[in-house]
């Protein structure tokens, strides 16, 4: 109990001070050309034994990822300063940083950690940002994430995603009459792997609850398809869908109490809203064609969704009370699976590119379309909650990979799937208020 | 060879109650909280059912439904991104209708599939719409709607891995399967 009062108080007490606002010196080049360099020091360790976890390089491993910075590498360090005292910044300034990262890992006698680190502008031996976090041993990695998400923030004014988490569907032995397929959920650096929910029939359509806290997803477990929400910290789950037909594309409402979803009643897939407590149902559209994948705005009064009405697939928009569905991308036979960015300006989605599926983003004001990846059949975006970064599915040697890609489409990056057939990746909220 | 598909079935059932009971699995909620469990704990309750979905096996096990001739017949494959039945179903899709028709007992359901392109739900439409149209063709045979029942897949159980034409054009498909 101690150590969870002495967690929430570190977590309110970030929140109250927040990064420290001064003058943002370091000017931050949006390109991969031009990654800032920075340097990541090796964190002091006071306590027995070795450090239990290398903050510095899960620190410079984050920044590294955005694509915006350039670690230093530890042998070309002319010294190891832990503390900003011991800083010589004429040595910094010869290696060319621009920002220096210093600290100390500390483990007090009852087992609690703290992370302690300084943020200093190598150019004018200025300290930027400084934190002592109080961590208990579970939460290291966690933490450590957190200390990334301060750094980046006070350098970038964004801020950083390090502390969220990313849900994926993984199968094994797909296609075969054993095959497996588990619901995971990872730390944002797809460290922290953990099987949600596993089953030997399709699982589908991970969406996150706003809070973070409840994942709604499709099942096939029961042979039909049906929607459950499962609470990620009990694993309690309630089956929220299971009417006759396909019960699909769960969104969850801003407020998390309803959900946007897809069902067939007369053997036509159109779009619902679903008070989940209350079991209210309301249908939003109603046409002899597919509609599917719901997603909502954030002010939670309009949907967008994919339709075939036209003859081929399209995003349309209508009012999540229902209404009249107006018709939004133009651009190519095939736009689907909308999701909205956190500013809500543009819309990520399966867009066909000269026979290929690719990642693009819609511009809303000028219905522009900008084509953002490039393989072959690439689907399920899913914005990074700080819009920066797009998640979502490739294929590669035959299986399924995740990928990002920033907003801009100038920094792409693979991620490792440990041999998996993996797909359908979903970005989570930010996990603390900020 | 009935011994057999008994102990085919109770393994099946047994598995679906199994999955009907079965909870979901703990994961810890956001970052600064003690209450992160354990990666043992990740797997709870999951980890020693491993068995497949129990589809029949070997030659000797006979599906259920009618035998012989056409009726053999169980998958109907589709163009690309269509949903309509090709003429060259006709004669296979009578025989199953007029089979039903004089056997209203007996339950078929529809799985409709998708190859693996384009968006996973949209391909979960596009399965329905495949089942619908072959329910369709059997309704007008005399089928009763209470003996039809369809389920879309779309692209996510393949019966061929693969991502060439030859994989597509084979994962394109409804396939009918009796019910007993």
């Amino acid at each position: 109990m101690l150590r969870r009062l002495s967690l929430v108080t570190a977590a309110m007490l970030l929140c109250l001070a927040g990064p420290a606002k001064g003058q943002l010196e370091i000017v931050i080049s949006r390109g991969v050309d031009k990654p800032v360099p920075v340097a990541i020091v090796p964190f002091g360790w006071d306590g027995p034994g070795e450090a239990p976890i290398d903050v510095a390089a899960i620190v410079a491993a984050n920044l590294e990822r955005s694509g915006r910075f350039a670690a230093l590498d530890r042998a070309d360090m002319l010294q190891r300063p832990t503390t900003g005292a011991e800083i010589d910044f004429r040595s910094w300034r010869m290696v060319a940083v621009d920002a220096l990262v210093v600290g100390q890992l500390q483990q007090s006698p009852n087992g609690d950690y703290a992370i302690q680190f300084q943020l200093f502008d190598a150019l004018r031996g200025e300290q930027l940002l400084g934190y002592r976090l109080p961590v208990s041993a579970a939460a290291l990695r966690s933490g450590t994430h957190r200390v990334s998400d301060l750094i980046y923030e006070r350098l970038t004014g964004v801020p950083g995603v390090f502390s969220t988490r990313i849900a994926w569907v993984s199968v094994s032995r797909a296609g075969r009459a054993d095959a497996r397929y588990r619901l995971v959920v990872a730390d944002a650096d797809g460290e922290n792997e953990q099987v949600m929910f596993e089953s030997p029939q399709p699982i589908m359509s991970p969406s996150w609850s706003p809070d973070g806290r409840r994942i709604a997803y499709v099942s096939f477990e029961n042979g039909v398809a049906e929607i459950y929400i499962q609470t990620l910290r009990t694993g309690d789950r309630i089956r929220a869908s299971a009417r006759p037909g396909v019960n699909s594309a769960p969104s969850f409402s801003p407020d998390g109490r309803r959900l946007a979803l897809t069902l067939s009643r007369d053997g036509n897939l159109d779009i619902y809203t679903l008070d989940v407590a209350g079991q209210v149902l309301t249908r939003i559209t109603d046409w002899p064609s597919i509609e599917t994948e719901p997603v909502w705005s954030a002010d939670g009064r309009t949907l967008y969704f994919t339709s075939d009405r036209s003859g081929n697939p399209q995003i349309y928009r209508v009012g999540s009370d229902g209404g009249r569905p107006e018709r939004i991308t133009f651009e190519g036979r095939y736009n689907a699976r909308p999701r909205l960015s956190p500013d809500g300006r543009q819309l990520a989605v399966v867009h066909n590119d000269r026979g290929n599926y690719r990642i693009a983003v819609l511009d809303l004001a000028r219905g522009s379309i900008q084509v953002l990846s490039d393989g072959r059949d690439d689907e399920s975006p899913s914005f990074a909650p700080n819009g920066e970064m797009i998640i979502y599915a490739t294929r590669e040697g035959g299986r399924g990979v995740l990928a990002t890609v920033s907003a801009d489409g100038r920094v792409r990056q693979r991620l490792s799937s440990g041999g998996e057939d993996v797909r359908e990746p979903a970005w989570s909220p930010f996990l603390l208020a900020n | 060879m009935m011994p057999k598909r008994t102990v085919l079935l109770l393994v099946f059932s047994l598995f679906l109650a199994a999955c009907a009971g079965r909870s979901g699995t703990a994961v810890d909620d956001p970052v600064f909280d003690d209450a992160v469990t354990g990666p043992g704990t990740a797997t709870r309750g999951v980890g020693d059912r491993d068995f497949g979905r129990g589809d029949a096996f070997g030659d000797d096990v006979a599906r259920p439904g009618p035998q012989g001739g056409v009726l053999d017949s169980r998958v109907i494959y589709f163009d690309f991104d269509r949903s309509d039945v090709r003429p060259e179903y006709t004669e296979m899709l009578q025989a199953h209708g007029r089979w039903l028709a004089a056997n209203p007992q007996a339950r078929l359901r529809l799985e409709g599939h998708t190859d693996e392109r384009g968006t996973r739900e949209y391909n979960i439409g596009l399965g329905e719409r495949r089942a619908q149209a072959v329910r369709r063709v059997l309704l007008l045979q005399g089928v009763d709607s209470s003996q039809l029942v369809t389920v879309s897949f779309g692209e996510e159980r393949p019966a061929v891995i693969g991502s060439d034409e030859e994989a597509y054009a084979l994962n394109r498909r409804v396939e009918l399967i009796y019910v007993q």
